[in-house]
């Protein structure tokens, strides 16, 4: 059995920053793995662990400077990793989800895996869409924002949870193979051990340009230009304590107290 | 040209979403000088086409098929009611549902798809307003397309309360059977304690800053102090360190307590769309620009680990 497992390197972005243009000031911003995608990763691991003959694979969409992140996931248990990287990418500038899931599809298409997992969205751009279009374009079933994934290899049957709003799941039977979008605080993301460090390190790590997985890069044009970057205005007008601790507690027990608020 | 907004519903209750939408939808309508569409797909439909007509919509399509959310159902469903209607811009709930059918009907139709979309305008071309980076930065996008797919974030716009005099029309929708691979089997709320954090008067909600579970143990001391309840941020349920059923948030429970003490919560749009309704709000927070204080009425901008056992001592 075959998982592939989306792994993308989003910015985190300082408290406070400064917007160069279209793009937060880089002195501001912190490369890392996408949280939900860890989920993911450890969620395939824990497949891997629990069934014989289980390769996990990671795909990525990203240029070589993403390859320490990349690392990260092969630390944690990740057995090898995909990563495609062309200038038609990079040209692109605002890669919408159809355009992602394109490449991903054809890095699918040639790896023929049995499940692929995602995060639920990237804590950058936060688009929440991949997954889903991925499945659609590689004709897979699918279920997005699991928090909970109980697979039935022989009956070829993924039972999930999905988290909906408001403190409600609804409990779904999907049928294999899928791709699933995960949420986080379905499992316990481990930490790479020095061994899983050490490791990580002579795993393969492949390399493709769009041509290399069948895609014309002269195809590659996202629909969506983004125009703007600004800080949203705040709308804030709270009655901010000011002082040293124990002053500003004062205060604010003295507001409680009016409140009604006592013990 | 026109406008269809695909209604949402969960057992039995059409959600506020729904009637969103089609304040989002006419503003788009009048810019485009075209026809609000809106559809519901599944459960009473009678019943939620009646209540979707609502002023300044134009048609009101109702698909009788299933009783509850299936995304295999729904990405067939709208998938050809867009065919037919061809509307220039399909607006969908950027719920979880919405998120589950959205993208693949999009890669169907073959439009780009626009999410999270939290304003919208259509007066030169379509232009999206989205927030990135965790709500820290706000970006506008145009989309190159005459049609495009966008889904709207849940409590952006008003509802339309208004009754409307739409034509209401059912649409029979093929379903191919063979391509439903998922089947719903029921719903469980979330769990994990005794308490009701919905029922309590007072709320001490504590988020990531509090860095270690260990350090829980302040928060507990406060709410002892204040006869309060001790609720949490996704990334303390994510961790284990609160129950389940102690989450305030889109995904948790939605609360409206007297007083709602936010401590070491930065308050991400997911967390504030379940406390909002707070009477009164405090935050306590080092950072000056969290954007729990943008909501909060009262703020302390200073280390928790100062201040609240400084304000513990105040109430002991």
């Amino acid at each position: 059995m075959k998982i592939l497992v989306t792994v993308k390197e989003v910015a985190a972005v300082d408290d406070e920053f400064e917007i160069d243009g279209l793009a937060i000031d880089d002195r501001y911003v912190t490369a890392d793995l996408n949280e939900w995608d860890e989920y993911a990763v450890e969620a395939a691991v824990q497949i891997k662990e629990a069934h014989d003959d289980v390769e996990v694979v990671t795909a990525t969409i990203g240029p070589s400077e993403t390859d320490e992140t990349i690392r990260q996931a092969l630390a944690k248990g990740a057995d090898r990793a995909i990563r495609v990287w062309d200038e038609a990418l990079d040209d692109a500038g605002l890669l919408d989800p159809e355009t992602k899931a394109e490449v991903l599809a054809a890095v699918a298409a040639e790896e023929d895996p049995d499940l692929v997992l995602t995060g639920v969205q990237s804590a950058d751009d936060g688009f929440g869409a991949t997954g889903v279009t991925l499945a659609d374009k590689l004709d897979m079933e699918w279920g997005a924002v699991v928090n909970n994934l109980d697979l039935d290899l022989e009956a070829g049957v993924a039972s999930v949870h999905r988290e909906l709003e408001g403190g409600v799941e609804e409990l779904t039977d999907i049928e294999i193979p899928a791709v699933l979008t995960i949420q986080t605080g379905i499992n316990d993301p481990r930490y790479a051990s020095l061994r899983g460090i050490r490791q990580a390190q002579s795993k393969e790590l492949a390399e493709y340009s769009l041509t290399d997985i069948g895609l014309d890069a002269a195809g590659i044009e996202s629909p969506l230009e983004q125009t703007s970057l600004y800080e949203p205005e705040t709308e804030g007008d709270a009655t901010v304590f000011e002082g040293s601790p124990e002053e500003t507690a004062a205060e604010l027990a003295e507001l409680l107290a009016e409140k009604g608020v006592t013990s | 040209m026109s406008v269809l907004a695909i209604a949402e519903h969960r057992r039995g209750e059409l959600r506020p979403v729904s009637l969103e939408q089609l304040a989002a939808g006419r503003d788009l309508a009048d810019e485009l000088g075209s026809e609000l569409h809106t559809a519901v797909i599944g459960g009473d439909v009678e019943a939620f086409g009646a209540e979707l007509n609502r002023e300044g919509v134009d048609a009101v399509h109702t698909v009788d098929i299933g009783e509850e959310f299936n995304h295999d159902v729904y990405t067939q469903v709208v998938t050809q009611l867009a065919t037919e209607l061809d509307p220039t811009v399909l607006l969908m709930p950027n719920s979880v549902n919405g998120l589950d059918y959205a993208p693949a009907v999009a890669n169907r139709l073959d439009r780009p798809l626009v999410t999270d979309v939290v304003d919208i305008d259509a007066e030169d071309g379509l232009t999206a307003t989205r927030e990135l980076y965790g709500s820290k930065a706000e970006t506008t996008i145009d989309v190159h397309a005459d049609q495009a797919a966008v889904t709207i974030r849940p409590a952006e716009w008003p509802t339309i309360e208004a009754d409307g005099d739409a034509a209401i029309e059912a649409f029979d929708a093929t379903i191919d059977e063979s391509a439903v691979k998922s089947t719903v089997k029921g719903f469980e709320e979330v769990g994990g304690g005794d308490i009701d954090i919905t029922d309590a008067d007072v709320l001490v909600s504590v988020g990531r800053g509090i860095e270690e579970e260990e350090n829980l143990d302040i928060i507990h001391d406060l709410a002892d102090a204040l006869d309060a309840t001790v609720s949490g941020s996704r990334p303390l349920i994510d961790n284990g360190w609160l129950a389940k059923d102690r989450q305030v948030g889109q995904s948790g429970k939605v609360v409206t307590p007297d007083v709602y003490i936010a401590v070491g919560i930065s308050g991400a749009v997911q967390h504030v769309a379940g406390m909002k309704g707070s009477d009164t709000i405090v935050a306590i927070n080092t950072d000056p620009n969290a954007p729990i204080f943008d909501i909060a009425d009262y703020g302390i901008q200073d280390d928790l680990f100062e201040v609240v056992p400084a304000l513990i001592e105040q109430f002991q």
